[in-house]
């Protein structure tokens, strides 16, 4: 019986199959496979996205008080407010000294180190060892470089006889955009390994047969990195680029480390001021919309994350 | 005979032309590039051996005002000791420890599974969700930390292991990655196996991970170097010190210690060294899976 009963089901199934064939069947076991990694990602992602814009257009506390609804206050005040823009504009600053270093010496590393392929693993080593260090070990070593008395970076600026020794600095709190410029200088060293990185493993893809028509011609070296390599490398370019700026723009923990936002804000950069207002003015709501203000902007950079992301994909 | 005809091998007449190959005039391009990485290299080193050098050497002499010496005039581990007497340097390494591997085990897990649903099978509501996945890539996570620091303490996680590692967890990137990966493996594999009985679970395990080696080394590496060096969330979510993790630690708790230059470099080379031999012993695997990665 339980024979019979089968036997249509599979006759049915071997009728449709053939003319469908390459054709995947829906079913509900892909779903199974997918489903843990989407309930994690709707409680840890989504829900809390729109948590947060619901929380904008509130009053919640951290002190836990009950929230009321506030229409557009906040954002209303997050647009009028010197200290957000002042912290924005300290965050474009940074994004902006910060970014061309990362990317240029990022490729210089990886061509030096493909060139001298002999000394491969060390350089590897050097150049990406920053990058695994833990930030407050970063900024520990670094505030001590930067040291008045006995920091490396005073000590042998008066040595060149660039610096008064009478009247040492405190880079990493010196106004003028000192400060914001050391913290430049201890990001560049601690992160271009990852940049590195990536411009390396797009370097060794590269065969080396597109250079032996432009080497028998003798072209320099110079020639063949301007019209051969970068070229090559342009998508590795922009890549590179797009992640940069989303990660400098979310600049927070070397910053609030070493400069605390000082001297007189002139770092206090934009996920300073959302840390600031949201868990040192338990003002939640308040926090949530400059929150949205920083999301949007990155949104606008992650399309472009995006469409290279996708490109490569079709 | 063998080795009379290594022998004779070795002094064959060709020795003396590889000899020669071997002193070849290197060409002054060669050397300036060899040159030239060697001095970036050390250059970019200088701060980690300054720490390194600082660590051993006794409170005194690394003491600010002193002069400064690259070597230690006289070598001392007081520094470590203090450290280890301590201990709470430990307490933080295992918390790191814990978190980290909790976060690196949930997303392997979580985005290859994830990734394989998406790569072979058809199933309802399949670009809705791969969709919204997509768009979680745009998401900065920073700009969640009120809303996630809420939910945490409504789950009732504020303080613990799971509170910090589980909000770490969600990687829409690394879905994204792996997918792409599985998608590029002839499907022949597979079918061979399933002819032979193989479940859908048997395939992912015996013939898909077997061929992704470089992918997921790569995806677990930078997951737990992420993870490792996340700083913004277990500051807000373990404000006890026996719950912190290594970077919150060492700059909360021991920053608080005063300017003892040894032992805070000695902290340093210990918080810097696990996450250095890692990439030390999986050096090449990083690299091949940067490239695997396909960000090119």
């Amino acid at each position: 019986m339980t024979v019979k009963t089968a036997t249509p089901a599979a006759a049915s199934a071997a009728m449709t199959r053939p003319p469908s064939a390459p054709r995947k069947k829906k079913s509900w076991t892909g779903l199974w496979f997918v489903l843990p990694f989407v309930a994690f990602y709707a409680l840890f992602l989504i829900w809390p996205t729109f948590l947060g814009l619901y929380y904008s257009f509130t009053d919640k506390s951290l002190t836990g008080r009950p929230a009321s609804w506030v229409g557009l206050d906040n954002w209303v005040e997050a647009f009028g407010d010197e200290r957000a823009w002042n912290a924005l504009v300290n965050t474009a600053e940074f994004t902006l000294y910060s970014t061309p270093p990362l990317v240029v010496l990022a490729i210089v590393f990886a061509l030096l180190v493909n060139r001298a392929r002999k000394l491969g693993w060390f350089l590897r080593m050097a150049f990406f060892a920053p990058f695994v260090v833990p930030v407050s070990v970063v900024t520990m070593i670094w505030m001590w470089i930067y040291q008045p008395e006995g920091g490396l970076l005073n000590h042998y600026l008066q040595l060149l006889g660039l610096q008064d020794a009478s009247a040492p600095t405190v880079w990493y709190q010196g106004e003028n955009g000192m400060a914001m410029w050391s913290v430049v200088i201890t990001t560049v060293w601690w992160t271009v390994g990852f940049n590195f990185l990536l411009y390396l493993a797009a370097l060794q893809t590269i065969d080396p047969s597109v250079y032996e028509a432009s080497s028998i011609d003798g072209a320099s070296w110079w020639r063949q990195l301007w019209h051969i390599t970068l070229p090559l490398l342009n998508r590795t370019t922009a890549m590179v680029i797009v992640l940069q700026l989303i990660a400098s723009l979310r600049i927070f923990d070397q910053m609030y480390i070493m400069t605390g936002g000082g001297p007189n804000r002139e770092s206090e950069v934009a996920i300073h001021y959302i840390y600031i207002a949201g868990f040192e003015g338990y003002r939640i709501g308040y926090a949530s919309a400059l929150s949205y203000v920083l999301f949007i902007l990155i949104l606008i950079i992650s399309i472009f994350q995006f469409r290279l992301f996708s490109r490569k994909e079709s | 005979m063998t080795a009379a005809q290594a022998t004779s091998v070795a002094a064959t007449p060709t020795e003396p032309r590889t000899i020669r190959r071997r002193f070849r005039r290197p060409s002054v391009g060669a050397v300036i590039v060899y040159v030239a990485a060697t001095l970036l290299a050390v250059f970019w080193l200088l701060p980690l051996l300054w720490a390194l050098s600082t660590s051993f050497k006794t409170e005194t002499e690394a003491s600010l005002g002193q002069d400064i010496h690259w070597w230690p005039e006289t070598w001392s581990v007081e520094g470590y000791k203090v450290l280890f007497e301590r201990g709470d340097h430990f307490t933080w390494m295992l918390n790191s420890t814990i978190v980290s591997v909790i976060v690196t085990v949930l997303t392997l897990v979580l985005c290859v599974t994830a990734a394989y649903g998406f790569s072979r099978f058809d199933f309802p509501a399949k670009n809705v969700l791969f969709g919204a996945i997509i768009a979680g890539l745009m998401v900065p996570g920073q700009a969640l930390i009120i809303p996630l620091f809420d939910l945490v303490n409504a789950l009732h996680m504020g303080g613990t292991y799971w509170g910090l590692a589980l909000p770490q967890v969600v990687a829409p990137v690394m879905v994204f990655i792996l997918k792409r990966f599985f998608d590029a493996i002839p499907k022949d594999y597979e079918e061979a196996a399933k002819l032979d009985g193989a479940g859908h679970f048997r395939v992912l395990w015996n013939v898909i991970l077997p061929m992704s080696g470089p992918i997921i080394a790569a995806v677990a590496i930078f997951t737990f170097i992420g993870s490792w060096n996340n700083y913004l969330w277990p500051l807000l979510v373990a404000s006890d010190p026996s719950m912190m993790t290594l970077p919150v630690g060492l700059q909360v708790v021991a920053g608080g210690y005063g300017l003892f230059y040894a032992q805070n470099m000695a902290a340093a080379v210990l918080g810097a060294a696990p996450l250095l031999i890692v990439f030390l012993i999986f050096q090449k695997r990083i690299v091949e899976g940067v490239a695997g990665v396909g960000l090119k």
